[in-house]
């Protein structure tokens, strides 16, 4: 009992001694500084690290279908999946900034009200573009990862089958149009994102640095795209069909 | 007067024309309508004269007496910031809208991000607001004389000479696609102040006030990075710079205080 009622006397003090830190200036700022400040900083920063990250990583993987083909795909997804650790990297490396980002940028996404027929700039253009593109990416994203990571953690599909997977989804012409507008859309997100990212933290601040760091940045948007769209083509050739066709009626199914 | 002397025998009845599509309100809570105004040609006229012409003649397209146009105008020269309007889609100052310059017929709005008082009057008090809550002001109030503060280098103060030229007209804010009826978000003119008056050697010494104040709810973070505001503003301002600028500022200023503590 006397343990109790010393541990609160410590608290007790441990709180006083905190109180008058700040001077006599409101401390409002704190709640305020959370909705508003912080939560677009960290906004900005998930973009970048660790999505934008993962999604350059992404891209290098499927580039082993063009470049090994099948064979090298598979050995790609085997190096990521025996990361150590490989399950929290996907939680706090995609998937909580994922919906952090994704959850976020609708709510910034939609507080927008574009006036581009009034500002018909490219920099306007672009930051409509943003906004939609951010839009479509997340909405594609959501449907990519129910396609073939949440059939693997379902255990409808090893990870060595998802080549297959993909093979089977990219020979559907419907399919394949869906898949180039979300890749597309989201390596654009990416690239003019990365753009915004160094105006938002004041690492490009006059009109020269940020017209060049905007070449750099469209240049990166047309590499990142057809890295992309050709690794897609080559998931389409007939040596990624073994193993694939089954699991498209279940995708199928979980289409219907 | 020579020239209107020299037109008016001879061709008396084929005055040239200017047409104007004004958007009106009574009230600020009322229903906006549009009146359309035929005025005749003069050299050199613009959209504050036209409104003049309609003030002292108020007659619609329609040949009936109408309420005349309310606006708001001081300097006549592009300083002073009131008659800030929406003229044939862009936002800008009326005094210097000329009509020479412009496509016919010429459509005038209110600059809607604000509240309509009326007519084309517009209640601009959330930018004074906004240059309140960052402080935008140098305090050298004391109860004794504090003698000459530090000076300036030339080199600043010719940039910054530019941003004092804002005169807080709205433009930079009527064009943002970020500020609007959704979002709390302080507009383009304020943030550039914060620089300005951080810039300034006795300024500088309530730069951090000001810094916390554009981290607050509806501050910096609000901007989207269309870049209409640098496009629009009146001033030439290069607003843009000064927004990243405070982003740099602001982002150093957090680390601070996280890594300071």
């Amino acid at each position: 009992m006397t343990q109790v009622v010393h541990m609160l006397l410590l608290l007790q003090t441990i709180l006083q001694m905190r109180k008058p830190k700040r001077d006599a200036q409101p401390r409002k700022g704190v709640h305020a500084l959370m909705k508003g400040f912080y939560s677009r900083k960290l906004h900005s920063l998930l973009g970048v690290i660790p999505l934008g990250a993962f999604l350059l990583e992404h891209m290098v993987t499927n580039f082993a279908a063009v470049e090994g083909g099948s064979e090298g795909f598979r050995e790609a997804v085997a190096f990521l999946n025996g990361l150590p650790l490989v399950l929290l990297l996907e939680i706090f490396g995609i998937w909580l900034p994922l919906l952090y980002h994704g959850v976020y940028g609708m709510y910034i996404a939609f507080q927008a009200k574009p006036n581009n027929g009034r500002f018909n700039t490219e920099r306007n253009l672009r930051y409509l573009l943003q906004r939609i593109t951010g839009v479509i990416a997340f909405a594609f994203v959501i449907w990519h990862v129910l396609e073939t990571r949440v059939q693997v953690a379902l255990g409808r599909v090893s990870h060595e089958e998802l080549g297959g997977v993909m093979h089977d989804i990219v020979n559907q012409p419907i399919f394949f149009v869906l898949y180039l507008i979300g890749i597309v859309s989201a390596a654009f997100h990416f690239t003019n994102g990365l753009w915004s990212f160094l105006v938002s933290w004041g690492v490009t601040v006059g009109p020269r640095s940020q017209r060049v760091s905007s070449y750099i940045c469209m240049g990166l948007f047309a590499i990142v795209s057809v890295m992309f769209i050709w690794s897609l083509i080559a998931f389409r050739d007939a040596e990624f069909q073994a193993g694939g066709t089954a699991l498209l009626e279940t995708v199928k199914a979980l289409m219907a | 007067m020579a020239m209107a002397e020299a037109e008016v025998p001879g061709n008396k009845m084929t005055v040239k024309k200017v047409k104007f599509i004004i958007t009106r309100q009574d009230e600020p809570e009322s229903k906006s309508y549009i009146e359309e105004f035929e005025l005749d040609y003069r050299p050199g006229m613009n959209v504050i004269s036209a409104l003049m012409e309609i003030q002292r003649n108020p007659v619609n397209g329609k040949g009936e007496t109408t309420a005349p146009v309310c606006w708001e105008s001081n300097c006549l020269e592009e300083v002073c910031g009131a008659c800030s309007m929406v003229i044939n889609g862009k936002p800008r100052q009326a005094c210097a809208a000329l009509v020479d310059q412009l496509e016919q017929p010429i459509r005038v709005e209110p600059m809607r991000t604000f509240p309509v008082v009326r007519d084309l009057v517009i209640d601009r008090t959330r930018m004074f607001n906004a240059l309140k809550k960052v402080k935008a002001w140098i305090p050298i109030d004391g109860t004794y004389d504090l003698g000459p503060g530090p000076r300036m280098a030339e080199k600043k103060r010719q940039w910054a000479y530019e941003l004092s030229k804002c005169m807080t007209c709205g433009v930079c804010l009527e064009a943002c696609p970020n500020v609007n009826e959704k979002t709390n978000f302080m507009g383009p003119a304020a943030i550039s102040q914060v620089r300005l008056f951080n810039a300034h050697p006795t300024g500088e010494m309530n730069a951090e006030e000001r810094l916390d104040a554009l981290m607050e709810d509806g501050g910096i973070e609000g901007c989207g990075n269309s870049q209409n505001c640098v496009v629009a503003c009146p001033k030439g301002i290069p607003l843009t710079t000064s927004i990243a600028e405070m982003n740099k500022a602001t982002t150093k200023h957090m680390f601070k205080r996280w890594l300071g503590v």
